[in-house]
Parts: structure tokens; C-alpha cells; sequence
């Protein structure tokens, strides 16, 4: 388990270090000035320039620039904005909001999802496994911007039910029906995923071992059917969990949420690289990490699956 | 990438069902097995001539509703695509301020937009910009991918170690936001040319969508790699090239061509998103994001603008899914 930890651990460097490389490159060695447009409708000035320059020692060669910035990154400098502001803060003050985001999402996902697809998968063939199915894949095909205006406009202005817009300090209760947008296409993968899967375990033999020796339903499935079929589904959430934090754009901008999303898209939009970098850095961080945890709870789901 | 993470691997946000590696565990299409499933004994099929997974599969599919409603959705999707003149006379880049926003009426059955020109015009000419990305960049993703899990699984050793990590890269940064980095990296200027811009676009969804094709092809490639008859081949005196096209490719086919069908659908979404953000497709092509994007802001005057491209985009990418499902419920003789 140790060792397994560790060689997982290790195997994330390069992964981090790739990414890392990826992004800074495409954010800071491409043509164009980047110091265009930064200054308002005048060239800046030298001054302002040779101290950004020196800053983000952008007279060096690329490699030497990125060795620097990641020379820093690993001690947890995350370096500053073209106007000085300090990007882990910036990551800070955004997070919060973001992780209220994803938390609300991951539990509608959860719940909705997997109680949708238990009954659907134990009714196959019914109408209830009818409606879930035409009604996940329809929730699929509609894009999520075409559902976050949708909800917005029916729920948040007509019905008057949640505010159409979230407010600065983004509470929980604001965050309910973006919430619920953010997760709309996992639920269905989710209910989706839970049905097949208990389908495929329902006709097992240790199913019917179970339901010959008297138990009774409630424990079949919960404790058989059920704790066998979730494998798939928690590797989904897990996978799910580093993009419900980086794919909130969308619903970030139409719900007029301050999180992580829209400080993202307002960086690349004003190619503040160092920003960009430091928000992908923690992306995929957060990214790694959720899957390492969900390969770790595989062996508490299964006790057969073993690490050594 | 070991164990578990084996397990996990072409689990990605991209597939509507997990096309885990139990496609790998089927019977290879050549050798058929003798008596086929037990209720789809067809009568098309002689007695004596044995059906392959491949036949099989074409079988099924013929007698799957799922299956010819997308199948007849995408065919008209794909003459719209093309021949755009078919559905419509009117001009979509004709514009008629005195009619900006009007809705739906005799002469506009889908309203006018902002600009004043028709939203039906619109949104019959929107196919091709969508259906031309969504082909693509699943045939990029296809390609890319295909060979890189086919390499890093026949070969394994450094070649596996180098294209895992090179696939783990990818595979962590989120799609949405390296497409929209690539996007701002490599700006349209006024001399890009439309398809210029969608090539892009396409190469953007490729360069980050390829390392689920590559784990499923990987998976695959080292589970049969080990088989009996790969060992006979090679024996005989087939060489690396030639175990990989006849044995290594056939089999891990299925599963991709499900993963790639469902994707396909993923990616005309994913392209609509980012025109909808507004660095996707530019202004000057015609699509669906870019209307969604310019109703935004009516929604609550003229919901037209917004609902008439935003069906199309969904029953697209519907039909698309749908197909997908069933190729994947007609090749996997589990569901059965």
C-alpha cells in the first residue's frame, strides 16, 4: 500500500511537470507582445516594461524562463499579475466559491444520479427505465449553456424560485440552481453508468446465491448488487471532480459566479500568464489527486482488488 | 500506468457508458463462434456458414429502432451539411435591420435575429460548420489516438512509458479550458480563412481528446498480444506490421468505433460551447454556438434566436449518441 502510494505519487511528477510546460508555452513563447494592450490605448512605457521583462525574465530563452517559474512553483511562489496582485491569492479568493460550486454538483450527481439509475437498473425494461433513459440522453445532447439559460430564465425569472444571478459572497442557497446546471450532464452519465452496471450484475451469481439463501431485497442490493456496481461509477465521479472545477466556465459566466471559471477565462482573455498557469497548475493537482483517491477506495468497495 | 489505473483509463467524461475493457475480452471477429446468440438466430443467416462478430453486428443493427432513427437523422443532417440550397432559397448572411428580432412567421418560420436575416436560413447553413468539426476532429482523435495506444501496447517497454505519460498529460488538462488556451495562443486574424478556422478548432479538440482513444486501444492491444493465435502467428513468421493490422487492430476496433461515435457528438457540443463562448468559430462562419452566443442576451424578449439553433444543435448531437449506443449494444454480446 505504501510503496503503491508512493510510486503513484511519483508518477504524477511528469504529469505536472508536462502540463505545466503545455500551458506555459502556449501562454508565454508565442508570438505577439505581450505587453499589447496592457498599458490602455498608449505603448507602455520603458520603465513598465524592462520591469516586467525582468520579472518574468522574458529576455531569457523559454526553457531558462520556465525553469525559473517552476524553481519558484515548487516552493509554493506562484508568482504575480502584470499589476502586482499575487496569484495565489487570486486563487483563494476564488476557490471558495468554486468548491461550494462543485460540492453542490457532486451531490446532486451522487444522489439524483444513482438512485435514478439503482431504480431504473432493478426495473429494466419498465417505464421508469424507459423515462430514465430517454430523459438522461436527452439532458446529454443539450448543451449546458442551452440548460444553464434555459433554468435560468424559467426558474430564475418566470417562477421568481432562485436568483437568476449569484451575488459577491456566493452562499449556498444562491448556488443551489447553478449547482444543479454544473451537474446535469454527469447525472445523467452517472444514472446512465449505475444502470448498466447494475445490469450486468443482477443476472451474477453471487446474486442469486444471495436471494436463494432468503435475504431479503433491501439487502441484496444494497449490500450485493449495489456495492459491486458503484466500481465504474466512482471512477467516474472521481474523473468528474477535476472537471466539475475546470469546466465550471460556462456555468460560472451565465450564473455571474466569481470562482475559478471566470477568473480563467478573464486571464487567458487579458493573457495573464502567470495567473493561467498557476490556476491549471491547481487544476490538474486537484485533478490527480481525486483519482489517486478513487483508485485508493476501489480496495474499500472491493476487497479483492489488493495494492502491493 | 499499472493496475488500477488500468481500471480507470478509458472511463473519460466522453463516453456515455463505460466501454470498459470488456470489449477486449470478446471473441476475436475472425473465428466464428459456432452456435450465435441463442434468441438471434437469424434466418438470413445459413446453417453452415459461420457469422462473424462484424456480421453479427450488422444484423442487429438492422432490426434496431435506435438505430435507424439516428441513422436517418444524421443522413439529412449530413445533406444539409452539404447541400444547404436544398432547404432554404433565402440568403443567411442577408440581413434586414427593419426586421431585427421579428419572431416566427409565414415568411421566417424560424423569426429573424438580431441582424435581421432569417434564423432558419441560419440554421439550416449552421450544420455544416458543426457536422464538418465533429467528423474531424473524431477522425483526428481516431487517428492520433489509435496509433499512439496501438504503439504503447504492442510495444510496451519505454515506447508504453513514454506515450502513458505523454496520454496522462493530456488527459489532465480539462478540455474546455486547453481548447480555449489553444484558441487565445493561436488567434483568427482577418485573413483566416472559414475553413482555416474550424481546422483549428478541430485541431484544439483533437490535440486533447486523443488519450481516451489511446487507453481503450492500449488495453486492448496488450490483452490480445498474448493470445494463442498471435503466438502462432508470429511463429509462422508474421512480422510486427502484419500481427498488428490482421489480429492487434480488428480487435480493438469495436470498442473505438463506439467511443468514437459517442464522442462525435461530444465534440459538435464542445465546438458549439467554445463559439458560444466567443473564440470558437469566428463571426463570419455561420453556426450554431455563434447563434446561441448572439441570442444570449434576448432570451427573455425573443427566445427564438436562441431555441430554434439550440434544438438542432441538441437533436444533432442526439442522433449522434443514439447511434453510438446502438453500435456499442450491437457489438457487445453482454447486453444481449
Amino acid at each position: 500500500m505504501g510503496r503503491y502510494l508512493i510510486r503513484r505519487l511519483l508518477q504524477m511528477v511528469p504529469v505536472v511537470i508536462g502540463t505545466t510546460l503545455i500551458i506555459y508555452a502556449m501562454v508565454w513563447a508565442l508570438p505577439g507582445d505581450p505587453f499589447a494592450g496592457k498599458c490602455g490605448d498608449r505603448p507602455c512605457p520603458e520603465a513598465y516594461v524592462a520591469a516586467q521583462t525582468a520579472k518574468f525574465n522574458l529576455d531569457e530563452p523559454f526553457p531558462v524562463q520556465y525553469a525559473f517559474y517552476m524553481g519558484k512553483l515548487v516552493t509554493g511562489d506562484f508568482g504575480e499579475t502584470f499589476s502586482g496582485r499575487s496569484v495565489i491569492e487570486e486563487i483563494g479568493r476564488a476557490y471558495p466559491t468554486t468548491l461550494r460550486l462543485a460540492i453542490i454538483a457532486l451531490l446532486v450527481e451522487i444522489v439524483i444520479g444513482i438512485t435514478a439509475g439503482v431504480l431504473s437498473g432493478l426495473r429494466r425494461g419498465r417505464f421508469l427505465d424507459n423515462l430514465v433513459l430517454v430523459s438522461t440522453l436527452l439532458v446529454i445532447s443539450i448543451p449546458i449553456f442551452v440548460v444553464g439559460f434555459v433554468l435560468q430564465f424559467v426558474v430564475g425569472i418566470k417562477w421568481g424560485l432562485a436568483p437568476p444571478t449569484v451575488s459577491g459572497n456566493a452562499p449556498w442557497a444562491e448556488l443551489l440552481l447553478p449547482g444543479f446546471v454544473l451537474a446535469s450532464t454527469s447525472l445523467a452519465y452517472v444514472a446512465r453508468l449505475t444502470r448498466t452496471s447494475i445490469v450486468e450484475n443482477i443476472r451474477a451469481d453471487y446474486v442469486k446465491t444471495a436471494v436463494a439463501k432468503g435475504l431479503p431485497q433491501s439487502k441484496v442490493v444494497g449490500r450485493h448488487v449495489l456495492r459491486n456496481s458503484l466500481i465504474p461509477v466512482v471512477t467516474f465521479i472521481g474523473a468528474d471532480v477535476g472537471a466539475l472545477m475546470g469546466g465550471a466556465i460556462v456555468t460560472e459566466g451565465i450564473f455571474n459566479i466569481r470562482g475559478i471559471g471566470g477568473l480563467t477565462f478573464t486571464s487567458i482573455g487579458q493573457r495573464e500568464g502567470a495567473t493561467v498557469t498557476g490556476v491549471v497548475t491547481v487544476l490538474v493537482l486537484v485533478f490527480l489527486l481525486a483519482n489517486l483517491l478513487v483508485d485508493l477506495l476501489y480496495a474499500r468497495l472491493d476487497p479483492r482488488i489488493r495494492y502491493d | 500506468m499499472t493496475d488500477p489505473m488500468a481500471r480507470t483509463s478509458p472511463m473519460t467524461s466522453s463516453s456515455v457508458v463505460a466501454p470498459t475493457a470488456v470489449h477486449g475480452s470478446q471473441v476475436p471477429p475472425q473465428p466464428a463462434s459456432g452456435p450465435a446468440g441463442p434468441s438471434s438466430a437469424a434466418p438470413l443467416a445459413s446453417k453452415d456458414k459461420p457469422r462473424s462478430l462484424g456480421s453479427d453486428a450488422i444484423l442487429e443493427l438492422r432490426r434496431d429502432p435506435i438505430f435507424i432513427v439516428a441513422s436517418i437523422l444524421i443522413l439529412f443532417l449530413v445533406v444539409m451539411a452539404l447541400f444547404p440550397g436544398l432547404f432554404t432559397g433565402t440568403d443567411p448572411r442577408d440581413g434586414d435591420l427593419s426586421l431585427s428580432r421579428d419572431g416566427p412567421s409565414a415568411a421566417a418560420w424560424f423569426g429573424n435575429d438580431i441582424q435581421g436575416r432569417d434564423v432558419y436560413a441560419r440554421t439550416i447553413y449552421g450544420a455544416r460548420a458543426s457536422i464538418l468539426v465533429g467528423i474531424l476532429a473524431t477522425l483526428f482523435v481516431t487517428l492520433l489516438g489509435g496509433t499512439a495506444g496501438v504503439l504503447a501496447g504492442y510495444f510496451g517497454k519505454y515506447v508504453d512509458s513514454i506515450l502513458s505519460r505523454l496520454a496522462d498529460i493530456f488527459f489532465a488538462i480539462p478540455l474546455l479550458l486547453g481548447a480555449i488556451i489553444f484558441l487565445v495562443s493561436f488567434p483568427n486574424d482577418g485573413g483566416t480563412s472559414d475553413i482555416a478556422a474550424i481546422l483549428k478548432v478541430t485541431i484544439a479538440l483533437a490535440l486533447l481528446g486523443w488519450p481516451s482513444i489511446a487507453r481503450i486501444m492500449r488495453a486492448s492491444a496488450i490483452q490480445v498480444k498474448q493470445a494463442d493465435y498471435v503466438q502462432a502467428a508470429r511463429a509462422v513468421g508474421a512480422g510486427n506490421a502484419r500481427i498488428i493490422r490482421s489480429h492487434i487492430l480488428p480487435n480493438g476496433l469495436a470498442p473505438v468505433i463506439v467511443v468514437a461515435t459517442i464522442s462525435l457528438g461530444l465534440y459538435i457540443v464542445a465546438e458549439a460551447t467554445l463559439s458560444f463562448l466567443g473564440i470558437g468559430l469566428p463571426p463570419q462562419v455561420i453556426s450554431w454556438g455563434g447563434a446561441i452566443s448572439d441570442a444570449q442576451n434576448y432570451i427573455r424578449q425573443s427566445p427564438h434566436m436562441l431555441l430554434f439553433p439550440a434544438a438542432f444543435l441538441s437533436v444533432t448531437v442526439l442522433a449522434f449518441i443514439m447511434l453510438g449506443e446502438a453500435v456499442r449494444s450491437a457489438l457487445d454480446p453482454k447486453l444481449r
